[in-house]
């Protein structure tokens, strides 16, 4: 079933998307922000992840500071072993996106892990178990990284 | 890019907070009870990982179809390695990219700049890609809608 935000909840994810207020009681000021008390913004937000709208709250980790290496991967697929090459490649931990499309390369995946010998370790052995060729192209520059998206503050969709 | 020193309290705070947080009043008491640390102490070691950029930012992340963008796609761009700053910036300048990197990419694929993008619907979607090619004089591009949904999760770094 659908979760219908109210503008209460659209004010609160516009905030929640912004940076956290790091202190003890961070949901607290969130809440003087919003002129909610406290309980109430806990509540919204707990209805807003069981809704499945909130994956989570936390840090996104910047990747390249703590030394990791990640690329875009690619491979051609037939629809028939989407599925299967699909799940066999998600069984490696580094994969965090893996998504079918609609052109001829047509499975798309990102890769991360400590470093390039090792990513290019791990690209060679999904190549044997699914008999995929698979395309890398890891990261040259990055022009921009954000995921807050704008919420609006009215019940239309 | 540098990269930061950490030491043992620190990559259990990451651990932490790689994670989701805890909806309670006061989120980070038992962590600091864990470590030993007062929660004061531990608030300041995430604000200085922070600020040194090991972490990229704290906040909410939402699920995009669920928020309503029902429309999600990877754009693909093909760009001259000396215009890739120029064209770069504009489409990372655009609300409804999320997501732009240059690439390094074999040459019998050709396209480099990748813009991830999301909207309402079809029609926003179209929209917005030939704005996209407007404004860059890109016309050598080539749109991945996504059909399926195999695997989307936050990175476990530690």
């Amino acid at each position: 079933m659908d979760y219908e935000l109210s503008v209460l909840d659209r004010k609160i994810l516009n905030l929640l998307q912004k940076d956290f207020p790091l202190s003890e009681q961070p949901f607290a000021a969130m809440a003087a922000e919003l002129n909610i008390v406290e309980e109430d913004l806990l509540k919204h937000i707990a209805d807003m992840k069981k809704a499945g709208i909130i994956r989570r709250i936390g840090a996104i980790i910047e990747s390249r500071a703590i030394g990791f290496y990640s690329t875009l991967c690619a491979c051609r697929v037939e629809n028939s072993r989407a599925d299967e090459v699909a799940a066999i490649i998600n069984r490696q931990t580094g994969v965090t996106h893996n998504y079918l499309r609609d052109q001829e390369y047509n499975l798309w995946f990102t890769l991360s892990c400590e470093n390039e010998q090792k990513a290019r370790g791990i690209i060679a052995e999904l190549e044997a178990s699914t008999g995929v060729p698979i395309l890398s192209m890891p990261t040259e520059r990055v022009y921009k990284i954000k995921v807050a998206l704008d919420m609006g503050e009215n019940n239309a969709i | 890019m540098k990269t930061m020193p950490y030491d043992e309290i620190d990559k259990r705070i990451l651990r932490f907070m790689q994670g989701d947080i805890p909806l309670d009043a006061r989120p980070f008491r038992e962590l600091s009870e864990e470590l030993g640390l007062s929660e004061a102490e531990v608030v300041s070691r995430i604000e200085l990982l922070r600020e040194q950029g090991v972490i990229r930012r704290i906040s909410a992340i939402l699920r995009h179809q669920k928020a309503g963008y029902k429309v999600n796609a990877m754009t693909a761009w093909q760009v001259d390695q000396a215009r890739a700053d120029d064209i770069g910036a504009i489409l990372a300048g655009f609300v409804q990219v999320s997501h732009c990197y240059l690439r390094q990419v074999p040459s019998d694929f050709g396209f480099n700049l990748f813009a991830m993008v999301h909207a309402h619907d079809e029609e926003e979607l179209s929209r917005l890609i030939e704005d996209m090619s407007n404004r860059t004089g890109v016309n050598n591009y080539s749109v991945f809608r996504s059909i399926k949904e195999y695997k989307k999760v936050s990175m476990e770094y530690f």
